[in-house]
């Protein structure tokens, strides 16, 4: 497999104006040339590890178990998360892509691996710094603080994650904000909304088909699971999913596998699953119209977003954030409410949460022909006073769900990381961590033994 | 222990220095008298953890490690607990070692591949 001399020289000029880190291996697994972006990632000097064994200068977790060119031959690009270690010290989240780079007569000339730095993107532009937002997701109520300080770490992880809570309270917003925050960031995001789709259809819909598989299949389809291939499925309204769809789901979530309609041969996809529902599953599993073993596989990590009436400051937050962004949206010098407008939304009780507090918002704004939104410029349901003191009917209880239980290996692990994170920004005053973790200092003090700190 | 003795210890993976300090349960503890290797044991850790190897060097009364890549936090630690590490080394153990008894083996070093 020789790429060498001239070949070699014409990519390597080529290769260094790239601003991605890029390394070409020969086929004994020895690097044969490494450009500057790669020079200035991981520290090394291209000339010394010429030759040297790929895994003695990459460090990554993958080249141990999951290394792809020990395991194909010719393998096609396959995109895999993975940390490494660079000279300087630093461990690192990066995205391998690996590919062939291949001559004329389509013979392989050499093994190509790029490295995206993803921990970058992450401490760019998604790490939560007490502006009030992650992602496009606005607060700064305790409440969801609480989830806005987890996201990161979940985002880390590759473990399913189920977020329940009510309809209009941000399911969405907050599975894309996990997808962008997440080393998949680069991949697809796919959503599939369980509810819209007939029950027929679901399961070619999501698992793909092939051709002939029945009648007016004229054609195979990939299905959804492998268009999010390398990225997240978003899975909503996973309540409505049918009992027989439930299985093949598990199935996947055990094996990586799916198969499509009408073919035996199981198909490989690296997918992590986000599901939403606003359905109390609990519930469903005890009616017999959800399996039980599915909910323990989802439930790996849960997050409650909380309605409207529990977030207390949001409210003004995100009402003064949907006033300016929808005036300028449609042109309008609409700049605040007035104090009648802000004391009856107070009080008002929002069943539909914050889509219902956007589309008032957005109706104010159209009518409003004065810089302040005033009691008239309001839906005529709104003004109906006798719904103010009524509660939403809840679809779960007061408390919300346990997010992840004490004894669960990835709770230890979120739980472990923000104790440090916390002694980190408390300087290692122990009072002010716990205080900043809303636990006492004998608490923290136990926690910090259990876990070896 | 007298003063020309030394404890020497390199994670390795099979012949080669592991690439990882933190992926490596495997270590080779060497021990060195006036300049001279006088023991060689091989110990298999029960998991591969920063923790678990900085708790082993300890134990061991390592002076010197000799190791592939590791973390700041923990090449900070094991100075400050007065242990010389020479990290990023890639070649062989043996010829790793070699170079440092005779005084020739630096951080970044790649040697007999």
């Amino acid at each position: 497999m020789p790429i060498e001399g001239n070949k070699l020289a014409y990519l390597s000029r080529f290769l260094d104006h790239v601003p991605l880190a890029i390394c070409l291996i020969d086929e004994k697994k020895r690097i044969i040339f490494a450009n500057k972006a790669f020079e200035s990632l991981l520290g090394w000097d291209s000339a010394k590890i010429r030759g040297v064994p790929c895994c003695a200068v990459l460090r990554q977790r993958i080249c141990s178990d999951n290394c792809p060119l020990q395991k194909e031959k010719n393998p096609f690009e396959v995109s895999l998360d993975s940390d490494l270690m660079t000279f300087f010290r630093k461990r690192i989240n990066v995205r391998s892509t690996f590919s062939t780079v291949t001559g004329e007569k389509g013979e392989l000339l050499a093994y190509m691996e790029c490295l995206e730095d993803t921990s970058k993107v992450f401490e760019k532009g998604f790490a939560w710094d007490r502006t009030y937002r992650f992602g496009r997701m606005i607060g700064k109520s305790p409440a969801i603080e609480k989830v806005f300080k987890l996201l990161p770490l979940i985002a880390e992880t590759d473990s399913p994650v189920l977020i329940t809570g009510e309809t209009g309270t941000g399911k969405d917003l907050l599975a894309e904000a996990i997808h962008e925050a997440s080393g998949r960031a680069k991949g697809p995001f796919v959503k599939v909304n369980c509810g819209a789709v007939p029950e027929t259809l679901l399961e070619s819909e999501l698992f793909g088909h092939e051709k002939g598989a029945f009648t007016g299949a004229t054609e195979s389809k990939p299905g959804r699971f492998r268009l999010a291939h390398n990225g997240t499925l978003y899975l909503t309204e996973i309540g409505d999913l049918p009992l027989s769809l439930q299985v093949k789901l598990l199935t996947f979530l055990d094996d990586k596998i799916i198969y499509p309609l009408g073919s035996t041969k199981g198909i490989k996809v690296d997918v992590r699953i986000i599901a939403a529902t606003h359905r109390d599953l609990e519930r469903m599993v005890k009616e017999g119209t959800f399996r039980q073993d599915l909910l323990y596989r989802l439930n790996v990590v849960r997050l409650h977003l909380p309605p409207l009436r529990e977030r207390g400051d949001d409210l003004k937050l995100l009402v003064d954030y949907f006033v300016h962004h929808l005036s300028v949206k449609a042109k309008k010098g609409v700049v605040g409410l007035s104090q009648e407008t802000w004391d009856l939304l107070r009080h008002y009780p929002f069943p539909g949460n914050i889509r219902e507090l956007r589309n008032i918002i957005e109706y104010a704004v159209t009518i409003c022909d004065e810089s302040q939104i005033s009691l008239n410029h309001l839906p005529p349901y709104v003004l109906e006073s006798e719904r103010i003191e009524t509660l939403p009917a809840k679809v779960y209880g007061e408390t919300a769900p346990a997010a992840l239980g004490e004894n669960d290996p990835n709770w230890r692990q979120v739980e472990k990381k923000m104790i440090i994170e916390a002694l980190l920004r408390a300087k290692g005053k122990k009072g002010r961590a716990a205080a900043m973790l809303g636990w006492g200092r004998s608490t923290l003090w136990r926690k910090m033994k259990i876990y070896g700190l | 222990m007298g003063l020309h003795s030394e404890t020497i210890v390199i994670p390795v993976v099979g012949d080669l220095v592991a690439p990882r300090f933190d992926l490596t349960p495997e270590v080779m503890v060497f021990s060195v008298e006036e300049g001279a290797i006088k023991g060689e044991r091989l110990f298999v850790l029960p998991q591969a953890s920063n923790e678990e190897l900085c708790q082993f060097l300890l134990k061991e009364g390592a002076t010197t490690l000799i190791c592939g890549g590791i973390e700041e936090e923990y090449f900070r630690y094991l100075e400050w607990k007065r242990i010389k590490v020479l990290d990023n080394i890639i070649g062989p153990a043996k010829s790793v070692l070699k170079a440092y008894m005779e005084g020739k083996l630096k951080p970044g070093d790649i040697l007999g591949l």
